[in-house]
C-alpha cells in the first residue's frame, strides 16, 4: 500500500528528472547549427568537426588520458597491497597509519590536497632537485595518491566478503603464500581491480582542482581547458565534447552492469553459508 | 595469515611510503609555509627555520598569517558560509534523495537495478561536465530564461545565475547520488515486516515512515549527510562557476589567495583552518559505514 505511494513516486521522479535534465538539454544544444546557444537554428553536427580540428583539446585529452592511465595503475598496484594488508594481516605495527592514511585522501578537500602537494613537490625540488618543475609527473603522482585510496577501499571491500577457507585450504596443501595470491586470491579480486581501476581512471581524468595545483605550462589536463573555456560562458564545442564523454561513459557503464549481472548467477551458487 | 613477517612488509612497506611522502609529509610542509611570510622569492615565503649546515638553528616562524585570518572578516565569512552552503546543501540532497532511495529500495529486483543505474551513471561523468550544463539552463539566454520568455511569461531574464539558488542546484547535481546511495543500503536492509506490521497495527503511512521507516535508516542519513556535507564545506568549481562574486566560500577563497594574489602563507594557513574545521566530520564518517561504497 505505503509502497507504491504517488506522491513518493512523484517526488523521486523529479529526483531523477534534477539529475538528467540538464545533461539532456546540453546534448540537444550540442546539435544546434547555431552559434548562439539561445537560438535554435536545425539540427547539425558541425561543432563535433569543430571541435576535431580543435588542436588544444586533442592535446589535453590526450594529456589526461595519459596521466589517467599511469594514476590508475599506479594506484591499483598500490592500492592492492593496501586493502590486501588491511583486510588479511591480522596485526602489524603500522596498520592503524595505514588505515588511517589511506581513507583521508578519499574525504580530503581537493583544494588542501593540491596546494599539500604542490608545497610538497617545490620543497623537494629545492632540496633535492626532483621533481624538476611540475608537468606530466607530478599530475600522475598527485592523482596516483588518492586513486589508491579509492581501489584499496573496493579491494578491501571483496577480499573481506570472499571466504577464507580457499586460501586456507591451497595453504593445506602445501601452496606457498605468493603462489596462493597469485593463483587464487588474485583471479578472485580481479573484479575489484577492475572496477578501481576503472573509478580511479575516471577520477583522474575528471579532476580539475588538484590537477590545477600541480600541473605545468606544458601539462594543462582537459578538465583544466575545460574550465578555462567555460568561465567565459557556454560554448557550442563544449557541449559537443561533453555529449561524447557522457556517451562514452554511459556506454562503459552499462556494459560493465550488463556483464556484472551476467556473472552474478553462476557465482551464487558456491558461495554457501 | 601465514605471510612471512619479512613478506608481509614487502606488502606494506611501499604504499606506506607512497602514502607517507605523499600525503602526510605534505600536511607538515603546509603548516610551515603557514607560519612563513610571503616574501618576492622564488618559492614566495620566508623559511621558518635558520640552517646550520644540515641543522635547524632557530626558528622564526610566527602565527601571523593566523592573526590576520582571524582580523579579516572576508575568511569568517567565508568559514561561515561554506558552512551554511554545505549544511543547507546537503539537507537538500536528503529531501530530494530519500525518496529515490526508498522507490530504488522498494523496487522488484530488475527495476531496482536500472534504478540504480540511473543514479550511478552520472556519478561516473565528471562533475565539472553537469556543473557547466546548468549554466545552460540558468544563465540568461540560457534554456529556462528562453523558454520562459517564448511563452511570453517574463520580459525580463530572471536571475537565476550567481545567486544561492544555483550554488544549492550545482551541489545537488554533483553529489546526489553520494546521498542516495547509503540510504539505499540502509532502506534495503530494512524488513518490510516492519512496515506491514506498523501499518496492521492501524498506524497511518506516514506515523509509519516517521516512527519506524526513518529512525531505522538513520545510519544511511548519517553517511549520506556527511558525504555530502564533507567535500561541499571545500568545493570551489560550483562557487566558482555557479556563484556570484560575493558569493564567499572557502575553498574559492583559497584558489584566489593562491593563485590570483599569489599569497601562499596565506592560503596554507585557511587550509589549515579548513582542516580543523573538517576533522571532526571526517572522524564521524569513518566511524559510520559510509566508505563502504
Amino acid at each position: 500500500m505505503s509502497k507504491r505511494h504517488p506522491f513518493v513516486l512523484a517526488m523521486a521522479g523529479f529526483g531523477y528528472a534534477i539529475l538528467y535534465i540538464p545533461i539532456l538539454i546540453m546534448i540537444i544544444y550540442s546539435f544546434n547549427s547555431s552559434k548562439l546557444v539561445t537560438v535554435w537554428a536545425g539540427w547539425s553536427t558541425k561543432w563535433y568537426g569543430e571541435l576535431l580540428s580543435n588542436g588544444q583539446l586533442a592535446q589535453a585529452a590526450w594529456i589526461s588520458l595519459t596521466v589517467a592511465f599511469w594514476a590508475a595503475t599506479i594506484g591499483i598496484i598500490f592500492g592492492t597491497m593496501i586493502g590486501y594488508a588491511l583486510a588479511r594481516f591480522r596485526r602489524f605495527k603500522g596498520k592503524l597509519l595505514l588505515n588511517g592514511m589511506s581513507t583521508a585522501p578519499i574525504v580530503m578537500p581537493e583544494v588542501v590536497t593540491g596546494l599539500s602537494l604542490l608545497l610538497l613537490f617545490i620543497s623537494m625540488e629545492s632540496l633535492i632537485g626532483w621533481p624538476a618543475g611540475r608537468g606530466l609527473t607530478t599530475v600522475i603522482i598527485a592523482h596516483a595518491t588518492f586513486c589508491m585510496a579509492f581501489v584499496a577501499v573496493v579491494v578491501q571491500g571483496r577480499l573481506s566478503d570472499f571466504d577464507v577457507s580457499i586460501e586456507e585450504a591451497a595453504m593445506d596443501l602445501g601452496a606457498r603464500q605468493p603462489y596462493i595470491f597469485f593463483t587464487i586470491t588474485l583471479p578472485i579480486i580481479m573484479p575489484a581491480i577492475i572496477a578501481g581501476w576503472l573509478l580511479a581512471f575516471t577520477l583522474s581524468f575528471d579532476d580539475l582542482v588538484i590537477a590545477s595545483f600541480v600541473s605545468g605550462p606544458g601539462s594543462s589536463t582537459l578538465p583544466i581547458v575545460i574550465f578555462s573555456k567555460v568561465r567565459l560562458g557556454v560554448t557550442p564545442e563544449i557541449n559537443a565534447l561533453a555529449t561524447i564523454i557522457v556517451a562514452v561513459v554511459a556506454v562503459g557503464v552499462i556494459a560493465a552492469n550488463w556483464l556484472a549481472l551476467r556473472s552474478e548467477a553462476p557465482k551464487q551458487t558456491d558461495e554457501s553459508e | 595469515m601465514g605471510f612471512g613477517s619479512i613478506k608481509r612488509y614487502l606488502v606494506i612497506i611501499p604504499p606506506l611510503m607512497w602514502l607517507g611522502l605523499f600525503f602526510l609529509i605534505p600536511f607538515f610542509v603546509v603548516l610551515q609555509v603557514s607560519l612563513s611570510d610571503p616574501a618576492l622569492t622564488r618559492p614566495p615565503y620566508t623559511a621558518i627555520f635558520t640552517w646550520d649546515s644540515w641543522f635547524p638553528s632557530g626558528y622564526i616562524g610566527d602565527f601571523e598569517n593566523y592573526a590576520f585570518l582571524w582580523s579579516d572578516s572576508l575568511y569568517w565569512r567565508s568559514y561561515a558560509n561554506s558552512l551554511k552552503i554545505a549544511a543547507v546543501g546537503s539537507f537538500i540532497c536528503l529531501l530530494i534523495g530519500y525518496p529515490i532511495a526508498y522507490v530504488i529500495a522498494r523496487a522488484n529486483s530488475r527495476t531496482r537495478n536500472t534504478l540504480l543505474l540511473l543514479v550511478i551513471l552520472p556519478f561516473w561523468t565528471s562533475s565539472l561536465l553537469r556543473v557547466y550544463a546548468l549554466i545552460g539552463m540558468y544563465s540568461p539566454n540560457g534554456f529556462i530564461n528562453s523558454s520562459l520568455s517564448f511563452f511570453g511569461i517574463i520580459d525580463t531574464p530572471l536571475q537565476l545565475m550567481q545567486t544561492d539558488f544555483a550554488v544549492y542546484s550545482g551541489i545537488v547535481i554533483t553529489y546526489l547520488p553520494l546521498m542516495i546511495l547509503p540510504l539505499y543500503s540502509a532502506l534495503e536492509k530494512l524488513n518490510d515486516d516492519l512496515i506491514e506490521a506498523s501499518s496492521d497495527l492501524g498506524a497511518y503511512p506516514l506515523a509509519t515512515f516517521w516512527r519506524v521507516t526513518l529512525p531505522l535508516s538513520i545510519s544511511g542519513i548519517i553517511a549520506g549527510s556527511l558525504l555530502v556535507f564533507i567535500p561541499s564545506v571545500g568545493e570551489f568549481v560550483i562557487p566558482a562557476l555557479l556563484g556570484g562574486p560575493d558569493q564567499l566560500m572557502i575553498g574559492k577563497t583559497l584558489w584566489t589567495e593562491f593563485f590570483n594574489n599569489r599569497d601562499w602563507p596565506v592560503a596554507s594557513s585557511v587550509a589549515m583552518i579548513m582542516l580543523a574545521f573538517l576533522v571532526i566530520p571526517m572522524m564521524f564518517l569513518r566511524n559510520t559505514q559510509g566508505l563502504k561504497e
